[in-house]
Order: C-alpha cells, then structure tokens, then sequence
C-alpha cells in the first residue's frame, strides 16, 4: 500500500485499538555452534569468515551426523529466560520443524516446540515519556539457526526471478533463542515505540548476560513484529500479520506504525485483513506481502529422536539466577546516578538505545559527559543521516579514545569530527588516523610563534591596536594563524601567544 | 591354506595372527580371493576396497612386527554394511540417491574397529535405507543366500550376513532397526546381535529411525559377535543417545557360559500361529537341551506385542520420512534436474523422484501422513503410547525371567519375488524381532538347525533387559557349545559349496 492510502495515525487509534506481538530471535555467541562443533560465527571471533569455512558434517546435515546439545548454548538460554522473569522447565525436549528449504540442510530444523526452556515470564520496559511498560513473555526457546542464501540476477535480491542462489551454511545451527511475547494489550499510540523500546531492552539484557554481540545489523537479534487491530470496544482480536525483515530499531517503530495504518485504512473501508507474513522496505518505508500463512502450513513436529531431554539440575538454575546482572530498568537507575546526568539528559541517551554504548565507552576511559555529547551529537548526526544505528557506526572504545585525545588537547572538537569520520569509513582507531592524516593539534610553540610573528609583521595596525589594549583585534591574527596551520592548532594556545608576542619589546 | 583361512573364526584367526602362524595381509588377500571367486553369486558386497585393505593389513603386520600390543581382532578382516560411512570409500545405504558420494568422515563404529586393527574389506549389500527383510529392495540388486542362492538372505542387512555365511569374511558389523541383523542371522545360519539401544554409537550410520536403529555384530559363533561386540560398543559424546556407563566384557560371558538355574521365558504369543513347524521344532529342541543344562524354562505372555508391528509401522516412517528429507541433491549425492532446468524444488522433487525406491517411497509417505496436523495424536501419538505398553510387557516378563526366548522369524528364507508384491506380509518377517527395537533391550540370534521341511537355517532370538547384554552372550555361548555337539560341528559345515559355482570376480569399486 502507497503511503498516501494509509489512514493518519491519530485517525487509527481514534478507531482502533492496537495489539502487538514480537517474535525476537537473539544469536547466542558460543566458541561452537547449537548442535555441532563447528565455530560460531555469531561469536565475533569468527564473524566474517569465508562462506562455507565455519562447518562440520552436523551442520551440512551429511547423512549419518547427529547433534549433540551445546551445554554452554543451554546455560546461555536459561540466563536468558531467567533475565526475562521466566520460569525454567525441569525438563525441556528439543522437535523437529519439518520444512524443506535450501538454507535447510537437513530439511528440519532442531527447534523447541511444546516443550520449551523458560516460559511465562515479563520485561520491564520504559518509554521516552517515562511510561513504564510490562511486557507479557509467553516463552523463550532454543534453536539452530538456518544458512543463508544469497540469490544471484533478478531486481529485488529475493528468491523470486533470481537466476541461481548461493548457499552459505556458515550459519547453519548457530545457536538462537527465540523470545516471544504474549498479546501486547494498552500500548496505544505508543505501541510502535513500544516494540522498539522492548527489543532495545532485549539488547540491553543481552549484552550485560554478555550472551550475544546483539548487533542488529549483524543479524545476532531480529524482530518479527505481529500486528492485529480490534474495533474499539470488540472483544476479538483481529486478524494480525507478520512483519519479518525489520533490521533497525527504527524500522521496527516505523514498521508497527505502517502496519497499524495499512490495517486501518483496509478496516475502515470494510475490507478485511489476510493472515500473512509481510515483509519490511527500509527504502520505501513500506511492507509487502511474503507467504501466506495458513493452517496449511504443517511442520510436522515430532520430538527429536537423535537427542535426549534438556533437564538442567536446581543447583545449576540456581547458580545461574545468582550470577544474573541487574535488571535493565534498575541498571538505568543506578547509571543515571552515577553520572550525575539530569533527567532530560539520560532520557535523551535511554531513548537513542545508546545507553550500552555510553557504558561501555566510560568504561574504556571517557567521561561520561564526554560520552554522551558524541553520541547523542555527531555520532546520531551521521547515522541519522545514513540511516541506520549509531551502535553500528562506530565502537565505544574508539569513541572513548576520542574523546580522550579531545581532553589532552591533541585534537579540537573540529579536527575530533573529522576522525570520527575516518572511524566510521573504517580506517583505524582515532589515534591510527590522527597519525595517518596528520590532524593533530599543533602543539610546537615554535611553529605557532613563527606563524603569529608572521601575522603581526603582516598586520601592523593589528598589532599597535592590540599594545593600545584593544584586545578584542587579536581575532584577525588568531584567524591568520589558524589558517596558516590548516586549523590544525588550538585557538586558546594561539590567543594566550599572540598576547604574549604584542606584548613583547619591539626588538 | 587359503581355504582353511576363510573358515576359520575370527577369534581363531585373531589368534594365529598373534601367534605369527599368518600375516593380516594372507589372511585379508585370502578373504579378498573368496569375494573374487564367489560374490559374483551372493553379491554380498556393493564395493570391494581390495587395495585399501592389502594396505590396512599391511600396516597391522608392520605393528604387530613393531611389537605393538594389538587386540584379539587385529588383523582380521570385517565387512562394513553400507548404512555405515566410511572415510574415502563409497556409502549408499542401498541407495541410487547417494550413489557416487564418498564420506569426509567414518562413522564410530567403523573408527573403531580401524582402531582395534580390522581390515575393512568393503560395503555390504542392503535393502535401501534398511528397510526391508530380504535386500530386494537394494538399488543395487538382491544378495543372494548362501545356502541357496534362489533364496533370499533376509534383510535390510542381507549382505553383512551372506558375506559372513559364505566365507567372504569372519566379521561383518550390521545395523538393526526391526530385525535387520537377527533376521539375516536366522536365514543364513549365522549369529547376528542387536545390543541394547545406546550400546553402540550411530554416529555415522545413515538413519532410519534414529530411536530403533542400533549397531551390531554379525558373525559365525557368540564368541566372535562378543569380541566384536566389545570392539564397537562404549560411550560416544557425538551421540547423545549413547549410554555413559561402560560395560563389562561380552567374550568373558562367552567363555564363561553357565545356564544352570538361568530362567528363560518362552514369549506364548511369539510360539504358535504363524511360525513355520520346523522352526518351531528346531526352537524347543534348543529349549529342552538349555533345560538339561539347569536352565528353567518358563512360559511368559506378553500381550502388547501383538500391536508392535502396527506401531512400529508409524514410528519408523514417520522418523525416516524426516531422517531421508536430506536427501534433495543440494549438498551431496545424485541431481536430477528435470528437461530445461527448474527451480530448487523441482530439482529436490525430480531427485527423490528419480533417486528413492518404491519402498523408500512408500514410507516416507506413510511417515509424512502419520506426523501431519491433525493425524499426529492418532497416529504417531498412539504408536507411542504401544510402544511404552510394550516396554512395560518386557518390564513384567524380566520381573519372572533372566531372558526371554523365542524363534527368530517366522519361517525360513523364502523365494525371490514371494513377498516382494504383498508388504504386509514382508512387515510380518520381523513380528519377533521389532519387540526389542521398541523397547530399546537387546537381542540375539543363533543358529538352531536346519528346518526338516526345507532343510534351510532356523534362529533361535533370545532378549534381555536393556544393559544386559551379557546375558545373550552367555546363553547364546551355551546353545552354540550343546547344539554343536549335537551337529559334530558348526551349522554352516553343512551349507552347500559354493566354489563349485561358475562365478563372475567383483571388481575394486564395481557395485
């Protein structure tokens, strides 16, 4: 649907209530894969590795292979459900997902179905205007991960009109948890922003348990969100669609939002909505419909014949809950205090999804001030401008390293700016390209006095006005010499030496 | 001296091997030389590796003469059935899907039978997949019985058990899912065991129905099966269903076989209708010498095992109808790619099509329909709730007797052809031995005769609880000892000479 036939927002909600649902599936970063001893190109280890190098026969499903679970996956997944206030079954049994596809190498996938790790759980969750959300868990479960594939010729980059498709099975059984929530009730208006704050918060709880890179733009965390609309006042819930594909906190907001407009307009008029999967456009901002979704669609799960229950003893949940980090919503808490940001400054790193980011670079050495004036200013700047996840642009321990080089003096905010960018382009840390390009403050005197006795020789009015006490005429000197160092200098050092050098006995 | 090479024991090969009375390599090219001569009959074997076994051989010697310490079996040679996979050498499972592929990898029972010195002498034949009681069903064509080759030599491991009975190799390893190893045992007069499911590692054995399937030895006397046995068995981390615990040595239960006081439970339904005379008679002879012996021999009645076909019929299917979706051309084996080309799915659905065989076929079918929604709880759900009715049967029957004993198929090897149009009554070849395969407890066959009627071999199954394998082995090791006595000799003395038949030699690689 063109954007123009999407009804206003405010209209929607006018009519509808919205009901949301989001499917977050987080890439567990082990040394070795879910069922094979194959390395984890989730793990950042191994990511970027050639197509088809991170591979064993378990994951190329060669006849005869059979997998064995990876117990560090398995405590990765119950820290998880834990985190998320679930309970953890006793015992828990792997299924089989029957679906031929050639991303499939064995054409099922090893998936939990009826009986899974952690279940009823909630997530604390809080929006930019500080409403504070519990987000219903329904369960959280483990499974392999499939190849992916690449399709080759055609316009669009999908399976449909591609000549031929490449498979890469490197991706074949890393270990996923999938995290699905029950029937999101009451977000309202706010539902869009909702369904990015909880997969930020997911990120959050990710990172600290320190159990995924959680990089969204590396696939380690993907959001399916499902939306239903209901006539206010109707008890049923409508018919909901599936939005896969959504790659960015942002897309997963303006996503829910299309939705919620598409379904609306298409209500409004007396149509009625098909239960599908969709698929987001990051480029036309809009969702197209994938494969339908029926009770045609048979798995056929049946128990895993090839592995034994996943039955974790009391002590090991116990050990585990014991070793659980803070929550987010208490962790934010403690962090605004600690950096002694006022409220309207942390809300404002809160809802950038920066806060991580923020920790990790005052953790390598930058203050906290510091870290949030790049972030929240250049860093958004460019991302924004790209479109895509501040996190994704540039590393905290560069950022902090940066902002270090600032506090020493080696650097001005204008000379910072143009490393950062060199970062970002991916040509080293800040300081390999301060070196590389020769942007460093000039911090030689000697340069400077040689460059100012030029200025003033060259300005003798300047000169006398400034030994007349009309300090304020330092300016056009102070701009001489930045110049003539190429903005390489800093201006305060090159106004404390022009009044030193006026001041001087005229030799 | 070549002849009398191939007949003789592996544990007496073993031994004259360690004595340095005959090298690996004699003892291997005299194996190699008897495929040559008459698996252009059987047609036991679907590859010959006769270079890469000389080679083997030649190693073991090379330790040997290093003054290595070597196990019992080092230097015999083995026949490997090819649901196995075997590094560098082809593995089918019977299949034209997976023709042409050889493995990266060997499968643990094979790492270790390499391991313990064993000379691999190639693949054996087999119904594809291992479904099947009688290797019809081979995409490489039938194996053919030794004791007479219009017959057929039982199945899905036809070919571990022909080779062995026809002197192409002291050992063979086999797997069993229904009866595919005690089924061709029975047929062919040789001894073939199912130890207790998670004895042996299915690491890289092709899977049917990975909760039935086992690995096992397949051999002329208990003792060899028990060295084998011992050889194979023992924990795998690569196979999650593999038991932890280690197991007492088989071969000593063997050497030590004592029925006295042994009670021995006589299943009724296992006993009557449905069982040829003369495998009934050859059967309680077998009991009334164990009786004479001190053994107590009991009736037990295990009502259950009457639905075990019915319910295995689900189970298996509907586990290999998800095993065999592997096999769609995309990673490995045979392509098919239909007139102008197509798309991944027209490729899968024109190679498993072209690749699988009706039986294969018909399966998958059965297991895809069994596990799909709506059908689940009746079918695959109810075949479950059998299958925990029927491990309580052997619950309650274990609780009165040491180990349980009954023939181990219906009827002697039949005809090529007889049963290849009528599936149910292929199915009900197994009726005896599916029981142990559902309830996870092992089993044995032994050679209890000839039938009078037919003058082919009869087996005698004998199953203990699960982890008891012992038990098997020292009843078994009993049996052999008092009906050997009786016969002046092994069974397999009195199987027709098969070198007088005019024979094409297989060929390194031919199939």
């Amino acid at each position: 649907m063109a954007r123009a036939e999407l009804m206003d927002y405010d209209k929607a909600l006018e009519l509808f209530e919205p009901v949301i649902g989001l499917e977050v599936h987080v890439e567990l970063n082990t040394t070795t894969k879910m069922f094979s001893p194959a390395p984890n190109p989730a793990n950042s280890a191994y990511h970027g590795a050639e197509p088809n190098t991170l591979v064993s026969p378990v994951c190329l499903g060669l006849p005869g292979s059979l997998p064995v679970v990876n117990g560090d996956a398995v405590r990765s997944s119950i820290s998880l459900g834990l985190a998320l206030g679930c309970s953890i079954a006793p015992s828990s049994r792997f299924a089989r997902k029957n679906y031929f596809y050639p991303d499939l190498a064995k054409n099922y996938q090893i998936s939990q179905y009826d009986e899974p790790i952690a279940f009823e759980g909630s997530v604390e969750v809080e929006l930019a205007n500080g409403r504070v959300f519990d987000v219903p868990i329904e369960r959280a479960h483990m499974e392999e991960d499939a190849g992916k594939l690449t399709h080759v010729g055609g316009s669009t980059g999908r399976i449909q009109g591609a000549e031929y498709s490449l498979v890469d099975y490197n991706r074949a059984g890393v270990p996923l948890v999938e995290i699905v929530t029950k029937p999101i009730f009451g977000a309202e208006a706010d539902a869009p922003e909702l369904a990015k704050a909880y997969v930020s918060t997911i990120r959050d709880i990710a990172l600290s348990l320190g159990i995924s890179e959680a990089r969204m733009e590396r696939g380690n965390l993907r959001c399916d969100a499902n939306v239903s609309l209901r006539p206010r006042g109707a008890e049923q819930l409508g018919i909901r669609t599936e939005t896969k594909n959504v790659n960015s906190f942002r897309s997963i907001e303006r996503a829910v939002r299309y939705e919620i407009q598409r379904q609306a307009a298409i209500l409004a008029k007396g149509g009625s909505i098909t239960q599908e999967t969709r698929h987001w456009h990051e480029d036309t901002g809009t969702t197209s419909p994938g494969r339908p979704k029926s009770d045609a669609d048979d798995y056929r799960y049946f128990p895993e014949p090839d592995l034994l229950p996943v039955v974790p003893s009391a002590e090991l949940i116990d050990k585990l809950r014991a070793a659980l980090p803070e929550a987010p919503a208490a962790h934010r808490r403690r962090l605004k205090a600690q950096w002694g940001f006022t409220d309207l400054e942390f809300q404002d790193v809160a809802n950038s999804g920066l806060l991580v980011e923020l920790e990790e670079t005052v953790k390598a050495g930058a203050t906290p001030a510091a870290a949030r004036k790049w972030w929240t200013g250049e860093i958004a700047r460019l991302a924004n401008a790209a479109g895509v996840d501040a996190a994704s642009l540039v590393a905290p321990v560069h950022v902090a390293e940066l902002a270090q080089l600032v506090d020493s003096g080696s650097l001005t905010d204008r000379l910072a700016r143009q490393v950062l960018e060199g970062v970002v382009a991916g040509e080293g840390s800040p300081q390999q390209i301060v070196d590389i390009r020769g942007l460093a403050v000039v911090s030689d005197d000697g340069a400077l006095i040689a460059a100012i006795d030029e200025a003033l020789a060259s300005q003798p009015d300047v000169l006398a006005k400034i030994r007349d006490g009309k300090v304020q005429a330092a300016g056009a000197v102070i701009g001489a010499v930045m110049k003539a160092m190429h903005g390489k200098a800093d201006a305060a050092r090159v106004r404390e030496l022009v009044l030193e050098r006026a001041s001087a006995p005229v030799e | 001296m070549s002849d009398d090479l191939i007949r003789l024991s592996a544990a007496d090969l073993g031994a004259k091997l360690a004595a340095g009375e005959v090298s690996s390599v004699e003892a291997t090219r005299a194996h190699l030389d008897r495929i040559a001569a008459v698996d252009g009959a059987v047609h036991a074997f679907l590859h010959v590796a006769g270079e890469h076994a000389l080679e083997t051989a030649a190693a073991v010697d090379a330790k040997r003469a290093a003054g290595d310490e070597l196990g019992p079996l080092a230097g015999v040679p083995i026949a490997v059935k090819d649901v196995l996979v075997t590094k560098g050498m082809p593995s089918t499972s019977g299949s034209r899907i997976l023709e042409g592929w050889i493995p990266p990898y060997d499968a643990t029972p094979v790492t270790k039978i390499r391991e313990a010195g064993l000379v691999p002498l190639g693949k054996t034949n087999m119904d594809e997949f291992a479904m099947g009681s009688s290797t019809e069903h081979s995409a490489y064509g039938p194996t053919h019985n030794p004791w007479d080759l219009e017959r057929i030599p039982g199945g899905s491991g036809g070919g571990s058990a022909a080779s062995v009975a026809a002197f192409e190799a002291p050992l063979a390893l086999g797997s069993d899912t229904g009866g595919s190893i005690r089924q061709p045992a029975h047929v062919t007069g040789t001894v073939g065991v199912k130890p207790t499911y998670g004895a042996v590692s299915r690491y890289g054995s092709i899977a049917l129905a990975s909760s039935l399937d086992q690995i096992g030895p397949v051999t002329r006397t208990v003792l060899d099966a028990a060295l084998l046995h011992d050889v194979i068995a023992g924990h795998d981390p690569l196979d999650s269903t593999s038991i932890p615990e280690t197991w007492p040595s088989m071969a000593e239960a063997v050497r030590r076989s004592d029925v006295s006081g042994l009670r021995i439970g006589v299943i009724k339904e296992l006993d009557g209708e449905g069982f040829q005379a003369g495998v009934r008679q050859r059967f309680h002879e077998s009991l009334d010498l164990l009786a004479k012996q001190g053994a107590e021999i009991v009736e037990v009645s295990a009502p259950h095992f009457e639905y075990s076909i019915a319910a295995y019929y689900l189970i298996l299917p509907a586990e290999a109808s998800s095993n065999l979706a592997k096999f769609d051309s995309v990673r490995f084996g045979l392509r098919v790619t239909p007139d102008g080309g197509g798309t991944v799915e027209q490729v899968m659905a024109a190679t498993r099509e072209a690749g699988f065989g009706p039986e294969v076929k018909r399966r998958i079918i059965l297991g895809t329909y069994a596990l799909s929604a709506g059908y689940y709880d009746a079918y695959y759900g109810s075949a479950q709730k059998v299958r925990t009715l029927v491990q309580r049967d052997f619950d309650a029957a274990f609780e009165q007797v040491d180990v349980l004993a009954s023939p181990t198929a219906p009827t002697t090897a039949f005809r090529f052809g007889e049963k290849l149009a009528d599936p149910l009554s292929m199915y009900l070849n197994d009726i005896a031995t599916i029981p142990a395969n559902l309830a996870g407890v092992p089993g044995i066959s032994v050679p209890a005769g000839l039938a009078p009627e037919d003058g082919l071999p009869v087996g005698i199954q004998f199953l203990a609880p699960a982890r008891q394998d012992a038990r098997l082995y020292n009843v078994g090791g009993a049996l052999e000892q008092l009906l050997e006595a009786e016969w002046g000799g092994p069974l397999l003395g009195s199987a027709p000479d098969l070198s007088t038949h005019e024979l094409t030699a297989t060929e390194e690689g031919a199939l």
